[in-house]
């Protein structure tokens, strides 16, 4: 008997879902971002409104000033969906846990000269509660923001800020002890390096407007902080004072910024590119949100680089407006 | 002049390679088989890392591509930024 291997084949009926065909032809296949994102949230059957807020809808264009034809203009670079992300997260962790393992074995925190090991606790612990305001800012702008395309990235935001504070609590509780956090704790409270920032936080928790919130917080005050003192301070003034250790512990948050940076100012750019009602707006929350965030950033330096931190504190700033430049934002 | 051609498995890794190869490539012809999608050109066939990197979103590895490549005919230049397929006269 003879047996003949044929091959046939089966086009397939169609690429992916009627609505993502709509937004990008029937004919090619989408990416499991795309198919993951557009037009994921629901919009109509919303015949109640929430009672906690009667003027909105649940989602609302209305609850911010940016005006949108189509919120999903927006895309995130990354294209970061559920999958992608935890992916792409699941690897750094195992990179950070390396390097803390890396530091912890080889006694590495001992060879720290002592005023260093000091300057690094002061510095970097009160910034846990940073990044825990970051987070709740985070969930606030995916809670009430417009459209999954720009909602979505803020919960894995959300989520990393989480994660650095936890990283932070690490390195406080391998270079110091327990007590190093209530210490931390105390100085956000009560030392008056810590109150401008603290205030910038804690106005940014009330702020109603989730695109002003998503500004003041992933655009304005990280994008200032993370240059500053973990580019700056850290991987390169510190280090060069024997804090290398210290460089390594903070790798994520280094990577971490040079990653979102790219999702911020796409955003940034799509929604400046839509109309100049949007472009007027954003500018004057940038300047606004940055200037606050310069000035309360500045004791901050001092911490580490004391006569030196307006000089750093300037050159970020200059950073930080080539690139809201590019991402076509008028300051 | 002779074609060149490269052939990738059809999956969720090599559509944003096709994509690029065919934005980099205007005489590039798209033949799709089972499984399998074989991209012909005539003479020449460049596959640059920067396109890719813009349509995935973040950094790629040129050797990345062999996970996914069946076949290929040409010579071949190959560098960080490119990896070019031609036949040398």
């Amino acid at each position: 008997m003879q047996i003949d291997l044929r091959t046939v084949t089966i086009k397939p009926l169609r690429q992916t879902f009627d609505n993502i065909a709509r937004r990008i032809g029937a004919d090619k296949p989408a990416s499991r971002y795309q198919e993951g994102t557009l037009d994921m949230q629901q919009e109509a059957n919303y015949h109640y409104r929430p009672t906690w807020d009667p003027d909105h809808l649940i989602y609302d264009r209305d609850r911010t000033a940016i005006r949108m034809a189509d919120w999903y203009s927006f895309k995130d670079p990354r294209q970061f969906y559920y999958g992608a992300y935890t992916l792409a997260r699941a690897k750094q962790q195992d990179t950070a846990e390396a390097n803390f393992d890396f530091v912890e074995n080889r006694g590495l925190a001992a060879t720290l000269p002592e005023d260093l090991r000091a300057t690094v606790l002061q510095l970097l612990l009160p910034l846990r509660h940073v990044a825990w305001g970051a987070n709740m800012n985070n969930a606030a702008v995916c809670a009430y923001g417009y459209g999954t395309a720009f909602t979505q990235p803020c919960i894995y935001q959300a989520m990393d800020q989480l994660g650095i504070a936890q990283y932070l609590t690490r390195v406080g509780l391998l270079l110091g002890d327990v007590e190093v956090l209530d210490t931390a704790k105390q100085s956000w409270m009560d030392d008056d390096t810590w109150q401008g920032l603290r205030r910038y936080v804690e106005d940014t928790m009330v702020l109603k407007d989730p695109f002003e919130l998503f500004v003041a917080q992933n655009v304005a005050l990280d994008g200032l902080l993370y240059p500053l003192v973990y580019e700056t301070i850290i991987d390169d003034v510190l280090s060069a004072q024997g804090g290398t250790p210290v460089a390594m512990l903070t790798q994520f948050m280094t990577d971490w910024h040079a990653e979102t940076r790219k999702w911020t100012d796409a955003t940034m750019k799509t929604a400046a590119a839509e109309s100049g009602d949007n472009k007027e707006v954003l500018g004057k929350w940038v300047t606004h949100w940055r200037d606050r965030a310069a000035s309360a950033l500045l004791p901050v330096a001092r911490i580490a680089v004391g006569e030196r931190a307006d000089e750093l504190t300037a050159e970020v700033v200059q950073q930080f407006n080539a690139r809201m430049a590019k991402a076509g934002v008028a300051l | 002049m002779s074609t060149v051609f490269l052939a990738l498995q059809t999956n969720e890794e090599t559509r944003p390679i096709i994509e690029a190869i065919l934005q980099d490539n205007s005489n590039a012809v798209v033949d799709e088989q089972p499984a399998m999608v074989k991209i012909n050109a005539d003479g020449r066939l460049v596959v640059r890392r920067e396109t890719i990197e813009e349509i995935i979103g973040r950094e790629y590895d040129l050797q990345e591509m062999q996970v996914n490549m069946i076949t290929m005919s040409g010579n071949l230049d190959q560098t960080d930024d490119e990896i070019t397929l031609f036949w040398k006269s």
